[in-house]
């Protein structure tokens, strides 16, 4: 996938994810809430597989932008009485974006254990100021009351969620298609090619650093906008946003799904969240056990997450297949 | 005088007390085929990282083009028309070798910037790339990733991304390192027909390769540079016998 090599155009299996929420929206009218929160995930773990699927950037820190978009969007429209959405989701982008260019700036001269360190630091201060900063976060409460205007005065968010499932999936369709144009193009490809071979790219005169520092804000600010989807479907945020565990789950949902694979984040979010509502209501003690054996089985069976598994079987299938033509004949 | 391609003045580095570039004055001329030898460890990789960037001079200034590059980064030297090939291959070993190639066209075109157009669809991008591959005998291989061809090819993939840069000036690190010899004439035969006006600066084991490939000739050992000329006066040098050729038993 990508390259100079590869056709761009969308292929008919690529429609799949959008004809299957379509599809739960008009069956599945009782799931529309979670629908919306898988939406948001794979928002996020998308802005994930841009740096951490082509890019190459390793990170436990992703929560710090998906966190000051929720918190944004969740303070103009509790504080501050702004409450139109797309108002709100722009602040959130803005602010995600400021904070992905700052601290990428920072970090992204360091690799390995001492990158994954320093974003895992980043999320924890954040988290930390939004904990004290309790008069305008609600701290540890969380920040309730969370006003969002109906969408272009029209559409009032719903008690079932329809309203927020169809504006979820309308915002990802559109950020799928910007991201999946990015990693088509020059830009992709160069991304590509740092990922596979650091010292390469110097040595054709990449500025390899700056070019780190913009995919990391564009994934920053795609992830704040995930954030403040969350916020508003939820109307309320809490500190769960921030921190490591969120950083951690969404790098579990992106390896289960495929990494750098673009469908990877729509397959794990999915996985994930589906397999958490279901464990969580049967064995609400133990249901992070389920998760942590769906885990295990992948890393051990399928390293290429579940559509690296489709993958291979889809290769076996078609070599199977033209062998038994080939000895038909 | 013109201006040399690539000079150094006094570069000097040391790691702690191991000094393993002592006060080199080099000078490569435009058009040169230009050979770098000495013995195992006398520092030639570091000298190579050196002029590209990839490590900084303890003291000592390096020019390229008559412009000083000491504090210059890597990627900007490239930009000013320095080409390298590595020792170890040093390639984007799951990608196509078009890939390869256009990702150094596409910096050097400036191109990679571009964020909405397929890359695909960048004719002038790909068709560059596949020429460049033509010339050298690799257009059957554009759409094989680089993993799945011979050792040799892979040798050349590494010079076409340099060409593709259109350098200057060229650095070819042991071009036919681990090339086996019956493959490593159609190497010799590529960098025999490189454009004359790209000064060339190779460090190479194989002897047979230096004397045929090379009009001028630098001996480093231990971080200094023990004599400089043609092949015929390094050839005949006492001292280059002693401390080099004499052991030299590579293939």
């Amino acid at each position: 996938m990508s390259g100079y090599t590869s056709d761009p155009r969308i292929r008919p299996l690529e429609w799949l994810p959008w004809v299957v929420a379509l599809g739960a929206f008009f069956l599945l009218p009782e799931y529309l809430s979670l629908g919306a929160r898988i939406l948001t995930y794979i928002l996020w773990a998308l802005s994930l597989d841009l740096i951490l699927g082509y890019a190459g950037i390793i990170t436990l820190g992703h929560s710090a932008f998906f966190g000051l978009g929720a918190y944004t969007a969740g303070i103009l429209g509790a504080k501050y009485g702004v409450t139109d959405p797309f108002l709100q989701l722009v602040a959130a982008a803005a602010a995600a974006a400021l904070l992905g260019i700052s601290t990428g700036a920072l970090i992204l001269r360091t690799k390995a254990l001492t990158l994954l360190m320093l974003t895992l630091a980043i999320t924890e201060i954040v988290s930390v100021i939004a904990n004290k900063a309790s008069w305008l976060t609600g701290g540890a409460d969380g920040l309730s009351g969370v006003q969002v205007a109906p969408i272009l005065g029209l559409f009032k968010f719903d008690l079932f969620g329809r309203t927020a499932f169809i504006y979820c999936l309308v915002t990802l369709f559109l950020a799928w298609l910007v991201v999946r144009r990015l990693i088509y193009s020059p830009y992709g490809a160069m991304l590509t090619g740092i990922r596979e071979n650091t010292a390469r790219m110097h040595a054709v005169g990449a500025p390899v650093y700056w070019r780190l520092v913009l995919v990391y804000t564009l994934s920053a600010t795609l992830a704040g906008i995930a954030g403040a989807l969350l916020t508003q479907v939820n109307q309320f945020v809490g500190l769960n946003v921030l921190g490591l565990e969120p950083s951690g789950d969404l790098l579990v949902m992106l390896i289960l799904g495929g990494v750098g694979r673009l469908y990877g984040a729509f397959v794990g979010p999915i996985v994930y969240l589906t397999a958490q509502d279901y464990l969580a209501k049967q064995y609400p003690e133990y249901w992070y056990f389920g998760i942590g054996l769906l885990l295990i089985v992948v890393v051990l069976f399928a390293r290429g997450g579940i559509l690296g598994l489709v993958d291979q079987w889809w290769q076996a299938l078609s070599r199977h297949r033209s062998s038994a033509r080939a000895s038909a004949r | 005088m013109v201006a040399s391609a690539l000079e150094t003045q006094k570069l000097c580095k040391s790691f702690g007390a191991l000094t393993v570039a002592d006060n080199i004055d080099f000078r490569l001329a435009p058009g040169a085929r230009h050979a770098l030898i000495g013995p195992n460890g006398a520092g030639k990789t570091t000298f190579v990282n050196m002029l590209t960037g990839a490590i900084r001079p303890s003291s000592g200034r390096i020019l390229l083009g008559g412009e000083e590059v000491t504090k210059v980064s890597q990627a900007a030297r490239v930009q000013r028309g320095l080409g390298r090939t590595f020792q170890i291959t040093t390639l984007f070993r799951k990608l196509p070798v078009l890939d390869n190639v256009a990702l150094g066209v596409a910096e050097r075109k400036r191109a990679s910037r571009h964020m909405w157009k397929p890359a695909s669809r960048h004719a002038e991008i790909k068709d560059e790339a596949m020429a460049l591959l033509a010339t050298l005998g690799l257009a059957d291989d554009a759409r094989t990733p680089v993993d799945d061809l011979p050792y040799g090819r892979q040798r050349l993939v590494e010079i076409a991304i340099a060409l593709g840069l259109k350098p200057k000036v060229l650095l070819l690190d042991e071009p036919a390192a681990g090339v086996p010899s019956h493959d490593s004439g159609r190497i010799l035969e590529v960098l025999g027909s490189l454009p004359g006006d790209i000064a060339i600066l190779i460090i190479e084991h194989d002897m047979d390769l230096v004397f045929r490939f090379a009009n001028r000739i630098t001996v480093l050992v231990q971080g200094q540079v023990l004599v400089e000329g043609t092949p015929q006066e390094i050839a005949a040098d006492r001292r280059v016998r002693d401390v080099y050729l004499g052991e030299a038993t590579h293939a």
